[in-house]
């Protein structure tokens, strides 16, 4: 009996690191999406998932070190307006800064081919200090919470 | 070589909010922390801890991003996200504010004093780069503004001997000023980094210029100029510290006193860099010589050499800290 359970332990352990690991971010994978689906679109009465512009498989998670884990994050946004996709890349990051429980460092990107000033809208949405003064301008600032405000907050 | 980096007081300076700079002033024994709550504490030593000896809480209407102490350490400037420079002056324990300059179209991300004491610069989202001129009676007046950038101007930092400023930006290049004839204008521009610069320091002699990046990287460049004494200013990129850091660096410093750079990242990490000193001076060597990796919770925004104390080192963060730390070059 117990050799059988020394080997079952030394063939769990072979294979069961890097299951446990892919599991783990998987999980964390779906903590992210859990937060990020049901922002809704600054201009459509639907939410992101709704509208595909995430998806469950847009979300990466990768550990970055103890307990902290890094995301990215590759949104498609419904249209090619500039000044939308930003907004929605900062209702992201606003969203998960707020809501996210564990430790992480973050990355938002526009899927690449939905848009022609992408690696502009990445930079910004990507900039903290933008991010940051962005917040205090009223009128963004209640965008978006607009978006991002659960009902029953 | 290796040295380290201890510890020596965590500070919760700004509650519920990112601190965005710290800054000592010139006698050494006080630091000005300001941040998102758009407060200015100053921070002053009382037998073994930092304890606040003041709050400027009405000065902005956003989050005030740097503070930078005149160099007489009289004055404090405060550049903020609302657009304006506000200067206070120094009233035994208290603050006054003494005037607000205003003039740029968005947020001010910085501000910088001549060594002189008598020029101010700033610079802002709206791209350019403003200098203004102090007198004796206290009046400000912008003299130059100078749209060399085509993007955010995120750091300006003037040189320790030379009246030369340089700028950092969000369009990735380092642009470098000097005067001519009472105007400011753009003498060279610094090309190399693959992403945002978010900051700059001149070593002691002011002979070189490290500059940080969102490209992970640090910079060191040196002016070269033309044998012929022709006025021809061209800055060449000595060398690249890669491979260090793992994520954007929002600041670096260099130390007057032992010429040691720290630099401060988005991993969380501060780092020391020391020279090298059997390495030729045109192609510098440097070598991580210490690293804290998670020296705050959170990104470290910014990494402020004591002028006086050779060693202390000031660093804060987006958890609203900053922390007091002890270099020494050989452990």
């Amino acid at each position: 009996m117990e050799l059988v359970s020394v080997l079952l332990n030394r063939a769990w352990r072979l294979t069961g690191l890097s299951d446990k690991r892919s599991r783990r971010m998987e999980e964390k994978a779906l903590e992210v999406y859990d937060v990020i689906r049901t922002i809704r679109d600054p201009e459509k009465p639907n939410t992101l998932e709704e509208l595909d512009v995430v998806t469950e498989k847009c979300v990466e998670v990768q550990e970055l070190g103890d307990d902290e884990y890094l995301i990215i994050i590759r949104f498609s946004p419904t249209v090619p307006h500039c000044s939308l996709a930003t907004l929605i890349g900062l209702c992201l990051q606003v969203k998960l800064q707020r809501c996210l429980p564990f430790k992480h460092k973050l990355e938002i990107y526009i899927t690449e081919g939905t848009h022609s000033t992408e690696e502009d809208i990445n930079k910004q949405i990507n900039d903290k200090e933008r991010v940051a003064a962005a917040m205090e301008n009223p009128n963004l600032r209640e965008m978006v919470e607009q978006c991002v405000t659960e009902p029953d907050d | 070589m290796k040295g380290a980096l201890e510890l020596l007081q965590r500070v919760s300076a700004h509650p519920d909010a990112r601190c965005w700079c710290v800054a000592w002033s010139p006698s050494g024994s006080l630091l000005a922390s300001c941040g998102g709550d758009r407060a200015i504490r100053i921070w002053g030593k009382e037998g073994d801890s930092w304890e606040c000896k003041c709050v400027l809480a009405d000065g902005h209407q956003r989050t005030v991003r740097k503070v930078a102490w005149s160099p007489c350490g009289k004055y404090l400037a405060s550049a903020s996200f609302d657009a304006t420079t506000c200067i206070w002056k120094k009233t035994n324990d208290d603050f006054e504010s003494l005037t607000v300059l205003e003039g740029h179209e968005n947020e001010v991300k910085c501000v910088a004093w001549a060594p002189s004491g008598s020029l101010l610069a700033t610079c802002s989202r709206d791209k350019s780069v403003w200098i203004w001129e102090v007198d004796e009676e206290d009046d400000y007046e912008c003299v130059s503004v100078v749209n060399s950038h085509t993007q955010d101007v995120k750091h300006v930092v003037w040189h320790p001997t030379q009246e030369l400023l340089a700028s950092a930006s969000y369009d990735n290049k380092v642009c470098i000023y000097k005067e001519e004839d009472d105007d400011w204008e753009c003498r060279a521009t610094l090309e190399g980094h693959e992403s945002t610069v978010w900051s700059l320091a001149f070593d002691p002699e002011g002979l070189r210029l490290a500059s940080c990046s969102d490209d992970r990287t640090v910079k060191i460049w040196k002016q070269s100029t033309a044998g012929d004494g022709s006025s021809v200013e061209s800055w060449k990129c000595l060398c690249t510290l890669s491979g260090f850091h793992g994520r954007t660096i929002y600041d670096v410093a260099w130390c007057r006193l032992t010429g040691a750079l720290a630099t401060a990242c988005g991993d969380d990490g501060v780092r020391v860099f020391k020279e090298d000193p059997t390495a030729d001076p045109e192609q510098p060597v440097f070598f991580m010589s210490a690293h804290v990796p998670k020296a705050h919770s959170q990104d470290v925004n910014c990494v402020s050499w004591n002028p006086k104390e050779a060693g202390l080192l000031a660093t804060c963060s987006d958890n609203g800290e900053f922390a007091i730390w002890k270099y020494s070059s050989d452990s």
